[in-house]
């Protein structure tokens, strides 16, 4: 028997990853004052900012100061951006750090990122059912958004940061260790357990079984 | 490789860059357990899910207080 072949993920390059060329022209621009090439830039990330924020705090009004906080901040301090990075992660991390403060504002003892994976569970899932071709043929589009955003939603915060930083918004491992001030080694352990979660609670409405 | 080893490398499952002799024992592992083919996939299927959505566009009036607090904020002199 030949052994099935693992595909990468299939990213299609979606509109809002695009990073267009003008971008460090735009960013010298907003450094030296120019307030139009500043609106620029933060049109183009305004919609992943905003969902990063509402992903992160799970509160719409945080989630929209957040965002804004970012975006000044980041004119405040574009001086200290050095261009080592890609803008958009360093404007991530501004971000994180914004929707951080307000997720533990609201629940001060429930967000602690660096603390230790219990790692002694047994990750191996029990009940493995397929999920057929195309699962969310099923699903309107807008009911797919919605199951998609509760199962995310449901993850613990810590999970739920490292998936969107290095799923959603596909930063590399060391840049979603560097804006989380995490080690390499525990976002890994994170987005392993993130993914599992996540496959566990999408299984209920893809399994082949459901709606049957 | 178990289950158990092979689970634990899910997180590096799915990049281009994977070493190819530890993709061949997965691969070589899935071909003959089930369990873990259907959790590959479905792993597989769910960041795609996720990552292949775009964000939906900000609501016209978050939109509009965020380019407001900019105008506000750029209209000073920068520290």
């Amino acid at each position: 028997m030949s052994s099935p072949k693992i595909d990468p993920i299939r990213r299609p390059i979606l509109p809002s990853q695009v990073v267009k060329d003008d971008e460090p022209a735009l960013v010298a621009a907003a450094k030296a004052g120019d307030i139009s090439a500043f609106e620029t830039l933060v049109g183009r990330y305004e919609r992943k900012i905003f969902r990063l924020a509402q992903n992160i705090t799970q509160n719409r009004e945080d989630a929209e100061d957040a965002m804004q906080e970012a975006f000044l901040k980041a004119y405040e301090h574009l001086a200290d951006f050095e261009g080592n990075s890609r803008f958009y992660t360093w404007l991530v991390r501004i971000a994180v750090n914004q929707a951080l403060m307000k997720l533990r504002k609201r629940r001060p003892n429930v967000v602690s990122l660096d603390e230790e994976v219990d790692t002694g569970e047994d990750l191996i899932p029990r009940e493995v059912e397929d999920w057929g071709p195309s699962p969310e043929e099923r699903y309107e589009q807008s009911e797919m958004g919605e199951i998609l955003s509760n199962a995310v939603a449901d993850l613990d915060p810590t999970f739920r940061i490292v998936f969107q930083l290095r799923d959603i918004e596909e930063l590399s491992t060391e840049e979603t260790a560097e804006v989380l001030g995490l080690s390499v080694p525990a976002v890994k352990s994170r987005l392993l357990r993130a993914r599992l979660k996540l496959r566990q609670k999408l299984n209920r409405f893809f399994r082949q079984e459901a709606n049957s | 490789m178990k289950c158990k080893a092979l689970i634990n490398e899910l997180e590096v499952y799915f990049d281009e860059d994977i070493d190819p002799a530890l993709r061949a024992e997965i691969e070589e592992h899935i071909a003959k357990c089930k369990n873990c083919r259907v959790v590959v996939n479905t792993c597989k299927k769910t960041i795609e899910f996720f990552c292949n959505s775009d964000p939906a566009p900000l609501p016209e009036d978050t939109r509009h207080r965020l380019y407001q607090a900019i105008e506000k904020k750029l209209r000073q002199p920068r520290a």
